[in-house]
Protein backbone atom coordinates (compact mmCIF):
# COMPACT_ATOMS: atom_id res chain seq x y z
CA UNK A 1 0.00 0.00 0.00
CA UNK A 2 2.73 2.43 1.04
CA UNK A 3 4.79 1.57 -2.17
CA UNK A 4 1.53 2.11 -4.45
CA UNK A 5 0.92 5.50 -2.56
CA UNK A 6 4.73 6.68 -3.20
CA UNK A 7 4.11 5.94 -6.59
CA UNK A 8 0.99 7.47 -7.41
CA UNK A 9 2.38 9.23 -9.87
CA UNK A 10 3.54 6.65 -11.87
CA UNK A 11 0.99 4.36 -11.34
CA UNK A 12 -1.54 7.17 -12.31
CA UNK A 13 0.18 7.89 -15.67
CA UNK A 14 0.13 4.04 -16.66
CA UNK A 15 -3.52 3.63 -15.86
CA UNK A 16 -4.46 6.62 -18.21
CA UNK A 17 -1.70 5.20 -20.61
CA UNK A 18 -3.52 1.78 -20.26
CA UNK A 19 -7.35 2.88 -20.35
CA UNK A 20 -6.00 5.25 -23.98
CA UNK A 21 -4.15 2.00 -25.52
CA UNK A 22 -7.58 -0.28 -24.89
CA UNK A 23 -10.33 1.95 -25.35
CA UNK A 24 -8.88 3.95 -28.77
CA UNK A 25 -8.69 0.27 -30.24
CA UNK A 26 -12.03 -0.41 -29.56
CA UNK A 27 -13.77 3.03 -30.72
CA UNK A 28 -11.83 2.36 -33.90
CA UNK A 29 -13.23 -1.00 -34.33
CA UNK A 30 -17.24 0.77 -33.93
CA UNK A 31 -16.73 2.77 -36.17
CA UNK A 32 -15.42 -0.11 -38.37
CA UNK A 33 -18.00 -2.68 -37.41
CA UNK A 34 -20.92 -0.30 -37.60
CA UNK A 35 -21.20 -0.18 -41.76
CA UNK A 36 -19.86 -3.23 -41.95
CA UNK A 37 -23.02 -4.70 -39.67
CA UNK A 38 -25.61 -2.40 -41.39
CA UNK A 39 -24.14 -3.93 -44.88
CA UNK A 40 -24.11 -7.68 -43.45
CA UNK A 41 -27.30 -7.36 -41.99
CA UNK A 42 -28.96 -5.87 -45.25
CA UNK A 43 -27.76 -8.53 -47.59
CA UNK A 44 -27.30 -11.64 -45.36
CA UNK A 45 -25.07 -13.49 -47.54
CA UNK A 46 -22.05 -11.31 -47.17
CA UNK A 47 -22.06 -11.88 -43.07
CA UNK A 48 -20.74 -15.82 -42.96
CA UNK A 49 -17.60 -14.78 -45.27
CA UNK A 50 -16.86 -11.90 -43.25
CA UNK A 51 -17.29 -13.42 -39.86
CA UNK A 52 -15.39 -16.59 -40.79
CA UNK A 53 -12.39 -13.78 -41.79
CA UNK A 54 -12.92 -11.99 -38.12
CA UNK A 55 -12.73 -14.89 -35.92
CA UNK A 56 -9.57 -16.45 -37.46
CA UNK A 57 -7.97 -12.75 -37.40
CA UNK A 58 -9.23 -13.26 -33.70
CA UNK A 59 -7.42 -16.33 -32.96
CA UNK A 60 -4.26 -15.34 -33.86
CA UNK A 61 -1.75 -14.78 -30.32
CA UNK A 62 -1.05 -11.30 -29.54
CA UNK A 63 2.21 -11.32 -29.45
CA UNK A 64 2.73 -12.76 -32.46
CA UNK A 65 0.56 -9.69 -34.24
CA UNK A 66 2.89 -7.45 -32.06
CA UNK A 67 6.35 -8.68 -33.76
CA UNK A 68 4.80 -9.09 -37.28
CA UNK A 69 3.88 -5.51 -36.81
CA UNK A 70 6.71 -4.44 -35.68
CA UNK A 71 8.39 -4.24 -39.03
CA UNK A 72 5.66 -1.71 -40.69
CA UNK A 73 5.01 0.22 -37.37
CA UNK A 74 7.85 0.15 -35.32
CA UNK A 75 7.67 0.10 -31.72
CA UNK A 76 4.94 2.24 -30.68
CA UNK A 77 1.55 2.97 -29.67
CA UNK A 78 0.47 2.01 -33.15
CA UNK A 79 1.89 -1.49 -33.27
CA UNK A 80 0.10 -2.61 -29.90
CA UNK A 81 -3.41 -1.39 -31.00
CA UNK A 82 -3.68 -2.91 -34.07
CA UNK A 83 -4.14 -6.05 -32.70
CA UNK A 84 -6.79 -4.78 -30.35
CA UNK A 85 -8.62 -3.17 -33.07
CA UNK A 86 -8.77 -6.64 -34.72
CA UNK A 87 -10.20 -8.80 -31.72
CA UNK A 88 -12.35 -5.86 -30.81
CA UNK A 89 -14.31 -5.86 -34.26
CA UNK A 90 -14.07 -9.46 -34.06
CA UNK A 91 -16.66 -8.88 -31.31
CA UNK A 92 -18.64 -5.97 -32.24
CA UNK A 93 -19.12 -7.08 -35.74
CA UNK A 94 -21.36 -9.69 -34.97
CA UNK A 95 -22.86 -7.90 -31.99
CA UNK A 96 -24.69 -5.05 -34.34
CA UNK A 97 -25.42 -7.58 -36.80
CA UNK A 98 -27.24 -9.42 -33.85
CA UNK A 99 -28.56 -6.18 -32.68
CA UNK A 100 -29.66 -5.02 -36.27
CA UNK A 101 -31.14 -9.06 -36.48
CA UNK A 102 -33.34 -8.34 -33.70
CA UNK A 103 -36.05 -5.63 -35.11
CA UNK A 104 -38.99 -6.98 -34.43
CA UNK A 105 -40.19 -7.29 -38.57
CA UNK A 106 -43.55 -5.90 -37.79
CA UNK A 107 -41.58 -2.73 -36.11
CA UNK A 108 -39.57 -2.62 -39.48
CA UNK A 109 -43.10 -2.50 -41.29
CA UNK A 110 -44.55 -0.22 -39.34
CA UNK A 111 -41.98 2.17 -40.05
CA UNK A 112 -41.72 1.69 -43.82
CA UNK A 113 -45.69 2.11 -43.71
CA UNK A 114 -45.28 5.75 -41.96
CA UNK A 115 -43.12 6.64 -44.86
CA UNK A 116 -39.54 6.72 -43.44
CA UNK A 117 -36.93 5.93 -46.27
CA UNK A 118 -34.14 3.65 -45.44
CA UNK A 119 -31.75 5.77 -43.71
CA UNK A 120 -34.24 7.81 -41.29
CA UNK A 121 -35.27 4.04 -40.20
CA UNK A 122 -32.12 2.73 -39.57
CA UNK A 123 -31.45 6.05 -37.29
CA UNK A 124 -34.43 6.63 -35.45
CA UNK A 125 -35.97 3.32 -35.47
CA UNK A 126 -33.31 -0.06 -36.21
CA UNK A 127 -29.95 1.01 -34.79
CA UNK A 128 -31.91 2.49 -30.95
CA UNK A 129 -33.60 -1.07 -31.02
CA UNK A 130 -30.25 -2.75 -31.37
CA UNK A 131 -28.36 -0.91 -29.37
CA UNK A 132 -28.52 -2.74 -26.43
CA UNK A 133 -27.10 -5.68 -27.56
CA UNK A 134 -24.53 -3.34 -29.10
CA UNK A 135 -23.63 -2.26 -25.71
CA UNK A 136 -23.37 -5.96 -24.66
CA UNK A 137 -20.69 -6.60 -27.33
CA UNK A 138 -18.70 -2.81 -25.95
CA UNK A 139 -18.82 -4.24 -22.71
CA UNK A 140 -16.97 -7.20 -23.35
CA UNK A 141 -14.43 -5.45 -26.37
CA UNK A 142 -13.53 -2.96 -23.39
CA UNK A 143 -12.78 -5.41 -20.68
CA UNK A 144 -10.90 -7.58 -22.52
CA UNK A 145 -9.15 -5.10 -24.39
CA UNK A 146 -8.07 -3.12 -21.06
CA UNK A 147 -6.99 -6.41 -20.12
CA UNK A 148 -4.72 -7.38 -23.20
CA UNK A 149 -3.09 -4.00 -22.81
CA UNK A 150 -0.44 -5.35 -20.58
CA UNK A 151 1.03 -8.10 -23.16
CA UNK A 152 1.60 -5.46 -24.72
CA UNK A 153 4.67 -4.83 -22.31
CA UNK A 154 6.68 -7.61 -23.49
CA UNK A 155 7.46 -5.48 -27.06
CA UNK A 156 7.71 -2.59 -24.36
CA UNK A 157 4.19 -0.45 -24.32
CA UNK A 158 1.88 -2.03 -22.10
CA UNK A 159 0.24 0.44 -19.75
CA UNK A 160 0.12 -1.66 -16.34
CA UNK A 161 1.48 -4.54 -17.57
CA UNK A 162 5.12 -2.18 -16.98
CA UNK A 163 4.70 -3.64 -13.28
CA UNK A 164 4.54 -7.34 -13.98
CA UNK A 165 7.14 -7.19 -16.20
CA UNK A 166 9.26 -4.77 -14.09
CA UNK A 167 7.84 -6.37 -10.53
CA UNK A 168 9.07 -9.82 -12.36
CA UNK A 169 12.21 -8.72 -12.56
CA UNK A 170 12.91 -7.20 -9.10
CA UNK A 171 10.85 -10.12 -7.63
CA UNK A 172 8.20 -7.64 -5.93
CA UNK A 173 4.88 -9.16 -5.64
CA UNK A 174 3.32 -6.48 -4.52
CA UNK A 175 4.10 -3.95 -7.51
CA UNK A 176 2.47 -7.17 -9.91
CA UNK A 177 -1.02 -6.77 -7.62
CA UNK A 178 -1.38 -3.47 -7.44
CA UNK A 179 -1.64 -3.71 -11.32
CA UNK A 180 -3.89 -6.50 -11.45
CA UNK A 181 -5.78 -4.13 -9.10
CA UNK A 182 -6.13 -1.14 -11.22
CA UNK A 183 -6.62 -3.19 -14.42
CA UNK A 184 -9.68 -4.43 -12.80
CA UNK A 185 -10.30 -0.91 -10.99
CA UNK A 186 -10.37 0.22 -14.62
CA UNK A 187 -12.15 -2.54 -16.27
CA UNK A 188 -14.96 -1.96 -13.23
CA UNK A 189 -15.02 1.84 -13.88
CA UNK A 190 -15.18 1.77 -17.82
CA UNK A 191 -17.74 -1.10 -17.82
CA UNK A 192 -20.13 0.97 -14.97
CA UNK A 193 -19.92 4.24 -17.83
CA UNK A 194 -20.89 1.26 -20.33
CA UNK A 195 -24.07 0.27 -18.14
CA UNK A 196 -25.33 3.92 -17.38
CA UNK A 197 -25.22 4.89 -21.09
CA UNK A 198 -27.62 2.00 -22.06
CA UNK A 199 -29.61 2.90 -19.62
CA UNK A 200 -29.44 6.53 -20.85
CA UNK A 201 -29.50 5.63 -24.37
CA UNK A 202 -32.42 2.99 -24.19
CA UNK A 203 -34.92 4.49 -21.65
CA UNK A 204 -37.88 1.97 -22.75
CA UNK A 205 -35.53 -1.11 -21.08
CA UNK A 206 -36.22 -1.40 -17.26
CA UNK A 207 -36.11 -3.66 -14.54
CA UNK A 208 -36.39 -7.40 -15.65
CA UNK A 209 -37.05 -6.90 -19.06
CA UNK A 210 -33.84 -4.79 -19.29
CA UNK A 211 -31.95 -7.38 -17.00
CA UNK A 212 -32.84 -10.80 -19.51
CA UNK A 213 -32.20 -8.58 -22.65
CA UNK A 214 -28.80 -7.96 -20.86
CA UNK A 215 -28.11 -11.09 -19.97
CA UNK A 216 -28.83 -13.12 -23.26
CA UNK A 217 -26.94 -10.42 -25.62
CA UNK A 218 -24.21 -11.34 -23.08
CA UNK A 219 -23.79 -15.19 -23.69
CA UNK A 220 -24.64 -14.90 -27.37
CA UNK A 221 -21.73 -12.14 -27.85
CA UNK A 222 -19.60 -14.42 -26.02
CA UNK A 223 -20.44 -17.15 -27.33
CA UNK A 224 -19.79 -15.46 -31.03
CA UNK A 225 -16.56 -14.72 -29.87
CA UNK A 226 -14.89 -18.35 -31.28
CA UNK A 227 -11.66 -18.25 -31.60
CA UNK A 228 -9.90 -16.51 -28.38
CA UNK A 229 -8.01 -13.90 -27.82
CA UNK A 230 -4.38 -14.86 -27.66
CA UNK A 231 -3.46 -14.01 -24.17
CA UNK A 232 0.13 -13.81 -25.03
CA UNK B 1 1.52 -11.51 -47.08
CA UNK B 2 5.26 -12.00 -46.19
CA UNK B 3 3.74 -13.28 -42.82
CA UNK B 4 2.20 -16.43 -44.60
CA UNK B 5 5.47 -16.78 -46.92
CA UNK B 6 7.40 -16.75 -43.74
CA UNK B 7 5.08 -19.61 -41.83
CA UNK B 8 4.82 -21.37 -44.63
CA UNK B 9 8.98 -21.81 -45.27
CA UNK B 10 8.95 -22.39 -41.69
CA UNK B 11 6.63 -25.34 -41.53
CA UNK B 12 7.55 -26.61 -44.93
CA UNK B 13 11.06 -27.42 -43.36
CA UNK B 14 11.52 -30.85 -42.58
CA UNK B 15 13.43 -30.23 -39.71
CA UNK B 16 10.79 -28.59 -37.85
CA UNK B 17 9.03 -31.89 -37.77
CA UNK B 18 11.00 -34.08 -35.51
CA UNK B 19 12.59 -33.84 -32.07
CA UNK B 20 11.78 -32.33 -28.71
CA UNK B 21 11.40 -29.31 -30.24
CA UNK B 22 9.97 -31.00 -33.42
CA UNK B 23 6.07 -29.29 -33.85
CA UNK B 24 4.68 -32.90 -33.20
CA UNK B 25 6.35 -32.50 -29.72
CA UNK B 26 5.20 -29.13 -29.07
CA UNK B 27 1.62 -29.89 -30.31
CA UNK B 28 1.95 -32.53 -27.39
CA UNK B 29 2.29 -30.34 -25.00
CA UNK B 30 0.13 -27.70 -26.00
CA UNK B 31 -2.59 -30.36 -26.23
CA UNK B 32 -1.45 -31.11 -22.70
CA UNK B 33 -1.66 -27.94 -21.01
CA UNK B 34 -5.03 -27.04 -22.85
CA UNK B 35 -6.40 -30.39 -21.44
CA UNK B 36 -5.76 -30.12 -17.63
CA UNK B 37 -6.67 -25.88 -17.63
CA UNK B 38 -9.76 -26.97 -19.10
CA UNK B 39 -10.49 -30.12 -16.76
CA UNK B 40 -9.52 -28.33 -13.84
CA UNK B 41 -12.32 -25.05 -15.04
CA UNK B 42 -15.07 -27.57 -15.89
CA UNK B 43 -15.11 -29.16 -12.27
CA UNK B 44 -15.16 -25.55 -11.28
CA UNK B 45 -17.34 -23.53 -13.54
CA UNK B 46 -19.87 -26.45 -14.80
CA UNK B 47 -21.42 -27.68 -11.24
CA UNK B 48 -21.40 -23.78 -9.93
CA UNK B 49 -23.17 -22.79 -13.06
CA UNK B 50 -25.95 -25.50 -13.59
CA UNK B 51 -26.42 -24.95 -9.66
CA UNK B 52 -26.83 -21.10 -10.07
CA UNK B 53 -29.41 -21.93 -13.22
CA UNK B 54 -30.91 -24.32 -11.34
CA UNK B 55 -31.61 -22.05 -8.42
CA UNK B 56 -32.65 -19.31 -11.11
CA UNK B 57 -31.63 -16.58 -9.27
CA UNK B 58 -28.42 -14.13 -8.71
CA UNK B 59 -28.73 -13.95 -12.96
CA UNK B 60 -27.31 -10.73 -13.40
CA UNK B 61 -24.86 -11.00 -10.88
CA UNK B 62 -23.25 -14.29 -12.84
CA UNK B 63 -22.60 -12.50 -15.92
CA UNK B 64 -21.48 -9.01 -13.99
CA UNK B 65 -19.13 -11.13 -11.97
CA UNK B 66 -18.19 -13.21 -15.35
CA UNK B 67 -17.31 -10.16 -17.41
CA UNK B 68 -15.69 -8.35 -14.64
CA UNK B 69 -13.24 -11.65 -14.46
CA UNK B 70 -12.38 -11.26 -17.90
CA UNK B 71 -10.24 -8.20 -16.51
CA UNK B 72 -7.84 -10.14 -15.05
CA UNK B 73 -4.81 -9.45 -16.78
CA UNK B 74 -2.97 -13.17 -17.91
CA UNK B 75 0.22 -11.68 -18.04
CA UNK B 76 -0.45 -10.29 -14.82
CA UNK B 77 -1.33 -13.49 -13.35
CA UNK B 78 1.21 -15.42 -14.54
CA UNK B 79 3.94 -13.41 -13.28
CA UNK B 80 2.16 -13.48 -9.85
CA UNK B 81 1.63 -17.15 -9.60
CA UNK B 82 5.30 -17.70 -10.80
CA UNK B 83 6.71 -15.66 -7.59
CA UNK B 84 4.16 -16.32 -4.90
CA UNK B 85 4.74 -20.30 -5.91
CA UNK B 86 8.92 -19.55 -6.35
CA UNK B 87 8.73 -20.69 -9.54
CA UNK B 88 6.27 -23.64 -9.69
CA UNK B 89 6.30 -25.24 -13.30
CA UNK B 90 2.66 -25.77 -13.31
CA UNK B 91 2.08 -21.83 -12.57
CA UNK B 92 0.87 -21.20 -15.92
CA UNK B 93 -2.51 -23.26 -14.90
CA UNK B 94 -3.79 -20.49 -13.04
CA UNK B 95 -3.91 -17.59 -15.26
CA UNK B 96 -5.47 -20.50 -17.53
CA UNK B 97 -8.09 -21.76 -15.77
CA UNK B 98 -8.97 -18.16 -14.55
CA UNK B 99 -9.26 -17.51 -18.40
CA UNK B 100 -11.50 -20.51 -19.15
CA UNK B 101 -14.04 -19.86 -16.07
CA UNK B 102 -16.25 -17.19 -17.66
CA UNK B 103 -17.98 -19.00 -20.63
CA UNK B 104 -18.09 -22.42 -18.88
CA UNK B 105 -19.93 -20.43 -16.16
CA UNK B 106 -22.18 -18.07 -18.02
CA UNK B 107 -23.43 -20.81 -20.92
CA UNK B 108 -23.67 -23.47 -18.11
CA UNK B 109 -26.11 -21.22 -16.03
CA UNK B 110 -27.80 -19.79 -19.00
CA UNK B 111 -28.60 -23.22 -20.72
CA UNK B 112 -29.84 -24.50 -17.22
CA UNK B 113 -31.93 -21.56 -16.57
CA UNK B 114 -33.45 -21.72 -19.75
CA UNK B 115 -34.91 -25.16 -19.99
CA UNK B 116 -38.55 -24.53 -20.72
CA UNK B 117 -40.91 -25.10 -16.89
CA UNK B 118 -43.00 -26.89 -18.41
CA UNK B 119 -40.39 -29.70 -19.09
CA UNK B 120 -39.63 -29.43 -15.72
CA UNK B 121 -43.01 -30.03 -14.15
CA UNK B 122 -43.54 -32.99 -16.84
CA UNK B 123 -40.27 -34.38 -15.07
CA UNK B 124 -41.60 -34.43 -11.52
CA UNK B 125 -45.14 -35.33 -12.33
CA UNK B 126 -43.87 -38.67 -14.03
CA UNK B 127 -42.49 -39.70 -10.51
CA UNK B 128 -38.37 -38.32 -10.39
CA UNK B 129 -37.00 -37.15 -8.05
CA UNK B 130 -35.44 -33.37 -8.20
CA UNK B 131 -32.19 -34.71 -8.55
CA UNK B 132 -33.15 -36.77 -11.60
CA UNK B 133 -35.09 -33.64 -12.82
CA UNK B 134 -31.70 -32.07 -12.79
CA UNK B 135 -29.27 -34.79 -14.18
CA UNK B 136 -32.04 -36.57 -16.78
CA UNK B 137 -34.04 -33.58 -18.14
CA UNK B 138 -32.37 -30.05 -17.28
CA UNK B 139 -28.94 -31.05 -17.78
CA UNK B 140 -29.16 -32.72 -20.98
CA UNK B 141 -31.56 -29.85 -23.01
CA UNK B 142 -28.69 -27.59 -21.38
CA UNK B 143 -26.12 -29.40 -23.10
CA UNK B 144 -25.71 -27.82 -26.70
CA UNK B 145 -25.42 -24.27 -24.85
CA UNK B 146 -22.52 -25.48 -22.83
CA UNK B 147 -20.91 -27.45 -25.43
CA UNK B 148 -20.58 -23.93 -27.24
CA UNK B 149 -19.27 -22.52 -23.72
CA UNK B 150 -16.61 -25.26 -23.66
CA UNK B 151 -15.96 -24.75 -26.91
CA UNK B 152 -15.41 -21.03 -26.72
CA UNK B 153 -12.90 -21.67 -23.82
CA UNK B 154 -11.23 -23.85 -25.14
CA UNK B 155 -10.52 -22.20 -27.78
CA UNK B 156 -9.30 -19.75 -25.68
CA UNK B 157 -7.32 -21.55 -23.99
CA UNK B 158 -5.51 -23.07 -26.91
CA UNK B 159 -4.58 -19.65 -28.06
CA UNK B 160 -3.28 -18.25 -24.41
CA UNK B 161 -1.59 -21.21 -23.45
CA UNK B 162 1.20 -20.02 -25.39
CA UNK B 163 2.20 -18.02 -22.11
CA UNK B 164 3.57 -21.37 -20.36
CA UNK B 165 6.60 -20.75 -22.85
CA UNK B 166 7.24 -17.31 -20.92
CA UNK B 167 7.88 -19.50 -17.81
CA UNK B 168 10.25 -21.65 -20.01
CA UNK B 169 8.03 -24.41 -20.58
CA UNK B 170 6.71 -26.04 -24.06
CA UNK B 171 3.92 -26.11 -26.09
CA UNK B 172 3.57 -23.89 -29.48
CA UNK B 173 4.37 -20.61 -27.21
CA UNK B 174 7.71 -21.70 -27.56
CA UNK B 175 8.40 -20.59 -31.30
CA UNK B 176 6.86 -17.48 -30.79
CA UNK B 177 8.93 -16.35 -27.29
CA UNK B 178 11.88 -18.07 -28.89
CA UNK B 179 11.37 -16.00 -32.28
CA UNK B 180 10.63 -12.41 -30.70
CA UNK B 181 13.88 -12.94 -28.49
CA UNK B 182 15.97 -13.90 -31.90
CA UNK B 183 13.98 -11.95 -33.73
CA UNK B 184 13.44 -14.89 -36.59
CA UNK B 185 9.84 -14.01 -37.51
CA UNK B 186 9.87 -17.06 -39.38
CA UNK B 187 9.75 -18.79 -35.75
CA UNK B 188 6.75 -16.59 -34.70
CA UNK B 189 4.84 -17.02 -38.25
CA UNK B 190 5.25 -20.57 -37.90
CA UNK B 191 4.05 -20.93 -34.10
CA UNK B 192 1.37 -18.47 -34.76
CA UNK B 193 -0.18 -20.89 -37.61
CA UNK B 194 0.20 -23.79 -35.48
CA UNK B 195 -1.85 -21.94 -32.07
CA UNK B 196 -4.33 -20.74 -35.30
CA UNK B 197 -5.02 -24.34 -36.75
CA UNK B 198 -4.58 -26.10 -33.38
CA UNK B 199 -7.89 -23.33 -32.48
CA UNK B 200 -9.41 -24.64 -35.81
CA UNK B 201 -9.55 -28.31 -35.14
CA UNK B 202 -10.84 -27.67 -31.53
CA UNK B 203 -13.64 -26.32 -33.39
CA UNK B 204 -14.28 -29.02 -35.59
CA UNK B 205 -13.90 -31.26 -32.39
CA UNK B 206 -16.21 -29.68 -30.71
CA UNK B 207 -18.46 -30.13 -33.75
CA UNK B 208 -18.06 -33.63 -34.18
CA UNK B 209 -18.90 -33.65 -29.67
CA UNK B 210 -21.91 -32.18 -29.99
CA UNK B 211 -23.44 -34.52 -32.54
CA UNK B 212 -22.39 -37.57 -30.33
CA UNK B 213 -24.05 -36.57 -27.33
CA UNK B 214 -26.05 -33.76 -27.64
CA UNK B 215 -29.76 -36.38 -27.64
CA UNK B 216 -31.38 -37.27 -30.96
CA UNK B 217 -34.52 -34.94 -30.44
CA UNK B 218 -32.41 -32.14 -29.27
CA UNK B 219 -30.69 -32.08 -32.64
CA UNK B 220 -33.76 -32.53 -34.54
CA UNK B 221 -35.56 -29.15 -32.64
CA UNK B 222 -32.60 -27.34 -32.97
CA UNK B 223 -32.87 -28.10 -36.85
CA UNK B 224 -36.36 -27.27 -37.34
CA UNK B 225 -36.33 -23.89 -35.21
Amino acid sequence: MSWALSNASMLGHLTGQNAYLALVPVLIGLLISLPLGIVSARWGWLYPPVLTVTSVLYALPALALFVVLIDYTGLTDTTVMIPLVIYSLAVLFPSVVDGLRSVPEPVRQAAVAMGFGTWRRLATVELPIATPIVIAGLRIACVSSISLVSVGQLIGTGGLGYLFIDGEQRDFPTEIVVGIVLIVALALVTDTVLVLARRWLTPWQRGAAATATTRRATVRAELRVRPGPGGI
Amino acid sequence: MSFFVFAWHWLAMSSHWHGSNGIPARFIEHVEYTALAMAIASAIALPAGVAIGHAGRGGLAVVSLANIWRSLPTLGLLVLAFIRTGGAPWAWLIPLVALAIPPILVTSYEGVLGVDPDLKDAAAGMGMTPWQVLSRVEVPVALPLILLGLRTATIQVVATATIAAYISLGGFGRYIIDGLASNDYGLVAGGAVCVVLLALICQFAFTGLSRLIVPAGLRQQARQS
